[in-house]
């Protein structure tokens, strides 16, 4: 059961602004799925789509305040079937990748008496912290193949293998696993579909089911302290010259002269 | 029809017997080298391009300036002057006025109505893109002043931080300028919410004919002080004077937006679900634009915005696009989505079906499928543009018209006028008609025109509700102005303009009631 997760980010199309004490990106703007989640989701419905009936269901998980049930409902409304939110208060700093590999392993072992999970989709990272991690270390804990940076996703049920092409410096890779796997998404899998009106309403009578990380047994704690964070250097504004005699003589009043 | 044809007829030889109580325009000089010298005594080598002189360009250099956006327009302009201060433009003014050299103002040269270009009478073209800085911003009460020749997208971006933006908003807002917007009083898709320019612009500053400097660049929000003088600048196209700073209030950026795509049955659903939308949105929505098949297909084939998937658009006679913009995102997203199911579980619905963007990326694709119709439109053939205001409920009747009207002609087909659309802003009663040809031939212009003109005479709408009127539709002013409305602005064009200097050919109709020579048939300009 192919299983997507989907964790609440910061718009990747909103300009990102450092909040003015420096531990975080500024959260005042519209929060929507992180664009890799939604392209995993989208992934898991076109599976389906490909598949028919061979995908059992498409589950959603996401962490985080109240609020990021909308998320869910927004995947739910791209085509998932129902959704997990591990609620965790307003007030609560972000987990670690960690911390929530530790918790969908805890998802994916509650899963199995349901008849378990053969594929796990995620977003190659989250854009608001860039760690980038969590899906390595879910393949990690859990002891299955991973295939990391997906842009193209194929799985033969009959033979539960799964080929995945993978973006790396210089050219493309394929791969092949065994499944269950777990499979990160890059920009260039696919173009996430609008959610259309009567889908967004169908969405709203499907199930979520908000649990606890103690529920999980798990402890959402970060190890690390962000000591600071600041936004890069203003970049300075460029400047026309209309010749190249002025060119010469603006990079002699910068200290810059030819060698030869 | 006929009853109309002839008043058109009728007003238009009256026009031409007041028109001969005034002076015929008098005439202008081209621009020589003795001028050239002249300019070079007020501006920086870098700020003229001619291909007269010893510094002379190719030719080829002032085409950008010479050609308009649509490549309808054409002129033969041997000179653009590119001032960096108001002064600067002040001088070259006083020195034109003196010489009697006809002057084009031009900002962005995204107009498309043939405003923004010369017309063969020797103009020389002053660009305003060198006048770009930000003069002032007061983030407590939102007032900007910027320089005429700052592009809109670059002011967006500017006040972006103080959360701020813009009143106006529009597809050609990467290449537009301040300027060159409140010369044609651009309306676009914010106007629902925001108003016009008319509202919005607190004051400017204007180089009159004379090369007096006029400072009104107030930043007052309340000043009734005697005539309002800016406004008759607002909307002028350049012909009464050269705006160079604009003082603007601009509105706070809405901490909440979303936007939605409908799929309507029929054309009948619009109008009953323009008044849902008012009545249930209230004040959250911003904006409720109109488009047609065809202008929809033509906007998704040109890769404008991402579209419906098949199965949503199949059946859709046309779409809405809706906008909301408010303050809390959970009481405008509840607004919308009540709306949305409302109309989605009726017996008899008004729409088919829709989309909901879920997040930036979506928002933008979806304006894109609205915004990029106009390029879209650009890149399938030659446009003939019609931007009219008449009653909601004749939108689909008058593209319909216009397209028996050609088919009657024998031009619709491939080689000639390859289709007709209609797409426009409901909320402002504005449709843009938008004939697609092959190319433009005296034929099908025959066809349109006065065709479109008598049918929005006939429906006491305007010829031009937002685009202005250019050397396009001056000659048809009269099927949206009575004579006394032109008459006196006539008086005003001559009170500042005596010597007919600025934008010569533009707005008013020509004195002697002929049309202004089309580029497909003058001596003077250069078919694309
Ligand atoms: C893709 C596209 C979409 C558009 N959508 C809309 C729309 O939704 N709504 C709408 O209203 N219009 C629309 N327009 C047309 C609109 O009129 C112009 O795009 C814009 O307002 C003109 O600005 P500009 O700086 O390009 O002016 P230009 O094209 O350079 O000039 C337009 C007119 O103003 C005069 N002018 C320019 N600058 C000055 C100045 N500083 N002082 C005096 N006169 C000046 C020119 O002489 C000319 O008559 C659209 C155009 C395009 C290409």
């Amino acid at each position: 059961m192919p299983h997507g997760d989907v964790c609440r980010t910061i718009d990747y199309a909103v300009k990102i602004r450092v909040n003015p004490n420096q531990t975080g990106v500024d959260t005042n703007v519209k929060h929507s799925m992180n664009p890799f989640d939604e392209i995993a989701v989208e992934e898991a419905v076109r599976l389906r789509e490909k598949l028919k009936d061979e995908v059992k269901s498409i589950k959603v998980v996401t962490i985080g305040p109240t609020k990021a049930s909308d998320t869910l409902r927004t995947a739910l409304a791209m085509g998932a079937d129902s959704g997990i939110h591990i609620e965790v208060p307003e007030s609560a700093p972000a987990p670690e990748p960690l911390g929530v590999a530790k918790a969908l392993k805890a998802v994916i072992d509650r899963e199995k008496e349901k008849g378990g999970v053969d594929l796990v989709i995620m977003g190659k990272q989250a854009i608001d912290d860039d760690a980038g991690q969590t899906g390595q270390m879910l393949a990690g804990i859990r002891g299955w193949a991973q295939a990391t940076f997906a842009s193209k996703l194929v799985v033969d049920t009959g033979k539960s293998e799964a080929s995945v092409t993978r973006e790396i410096d210089g050219g493309l890779e394929e791969v092949r696993c065994k499944l269950p796997a777990v499979v990160t998404t890059d920009l260039r899998l696919n173009e996430p579909r609008y959610a259309s009106l009567p889908n967004i309403m169908k969405a709203k009578k499907k199930p979520i089911e908000k649990i606890s990380p103690s529920d999980l047994g798990v402890d959402l704690t970060p190890i690390f302290e962000t000591l600071k964070v600041s936004e890069p250097p203003k970049r300075q504004g460029g400047q026309k010259v209309a010749s190249v005699d002025e060119l010469v003589a603006k990079l002699k009043e910068a200290g810059i002269t030819a060698v030869s | 029809m006929l009853a109309s044809r002839q008043f058109a007829r009728r007003l238009a030889t009256r026009n031409r017997r007041w028109a001969s109580s005034h002076a015929a325009t008098p005439a202008l000089n081209q621009v020589t080298e003795e001028d050239l010298a002249q300019f070079s005594k007020i501006l920086s080598p870098q700020s003229i391009l001619s291909t007269l002189g010893s510094n002379s360009v190719a030719s080829s250099e002032l085409e950008p300036f010479n050609n308009d956006w649509m490549g309808k327009y054409h002129g033969d302009s041997t000179t653009v002057l590119r001032p960096h201060t108001t002064k600067e433009v002040s001088e070259i003014v006083r020195y034109c006025n003196e010489r009697r050299i006809g002057i084009v103002p031009q900002g962005g040269n995204t107009g498309l109505v043939g405003g923004s270009v010369p017309t063969g009478r020797g103009e020389v073209v002053v660009s305003l893109r060198s006048m770009n800085n930000v003069r002032h911003f007061d983030p407590v009460s939102g007032t900007l002043v910027a320089d005429a020749g700052c592009v809109l997208q670059s002011l967006t971006d500017y006040l972006a931080p103080h959360n701020y933006i813009m009143p106006v908003e529009f597809g050609a807002k990467g290449s537009c300028m301040i300027g060159g917007n409140c010369s044609t009083n651009a309306g676009g898709v914010r106007l629902l919410r925001y108003g016009s320019l008319h509202g919005t612009v607190l004051g400017l500053e204007v180089v009159l004919p004379d090369g007096t400097i006029l400072d009104q660049l107030n930043t007052l929000r309340k000043d009734n002080t005697g005539y309002d003088l800016k406004q008759l600048f607002i909307g002028a196209e350049g012909t009464l004077g050269i705006i160079t700073g604009v003082s603007i209030l601009t509105p706070p950026a809405p901490q909440a937006s979303s936007n939605a795509v409908l799929a309507l049955p029929s054309f009948d659903s619009l109008l009953p679900l323009f008044q849902r939308a008012k009545r249930e949105l209230s004040e959250i929505l911003s904006a409720f634009e109109y488009i047609d098949r065809g202008a929809y297909e033509l906007s998704v084939r040109h890769g404008q915005g991402r579209g419906l998937s098949p199965e949503e658009s199949e059946g859709a006679e046309c779409f809405v696009l809706i906008e909301t913009s408010g303050g809390r995102r959970e009481h405008d997203e509840e607004k919308l989505s009540n709306l949305l199911e409302g109309l989605l579980s009726e017996d008899k619905p008004l729409i088919n079906t829709g989309v909901l963007s879920q997040d930036a990326t979506q928002f933008a694709s979806i304006w894109g499928l609205r915004e990029g119709i106009t390029e879209a439109v650009s890149k399938e053939g030659k446009a003939y543009k019609y931007d009219i205001s008449i009653p909601l409920s004749a939108f689909k009747e008058v593209v319909d018209a216009t397209r028996e009207r050609l088919r009657e002609k024998g031009l619709l087909r491939p080689d000639a006028v390859k289709e007709v659309v209609g797409y426009g802003h409901i909320g402002d009663g504005n449709l843009h008609l938008n004939v697609v040809a092959a190319k433009y031939t005296p034929e099908i212009e025959a066809a349109l025109e006065p065709f479109v003109y008598e049918l929005v005479g006939k429906y006491k709408g305007s010829i031009s509700a937002e685009h202005g009127l250019g050397v396009m539709k001056a000659h048809a002013l009269h099927y949206s102005k009575n004579e006394v409305s032109i008459e006196w602005m006539r008086r005003i064009k001559s009170l500042f303009d005596p010597n007919g200097i600025m934008n010569p050919g533009k707005v008013l109709p020509p004195p002697d009631g002929t049309h202004e020579p089309s580029p497909e048939n003058t001596g003077t300009a250069r078919i694309a």
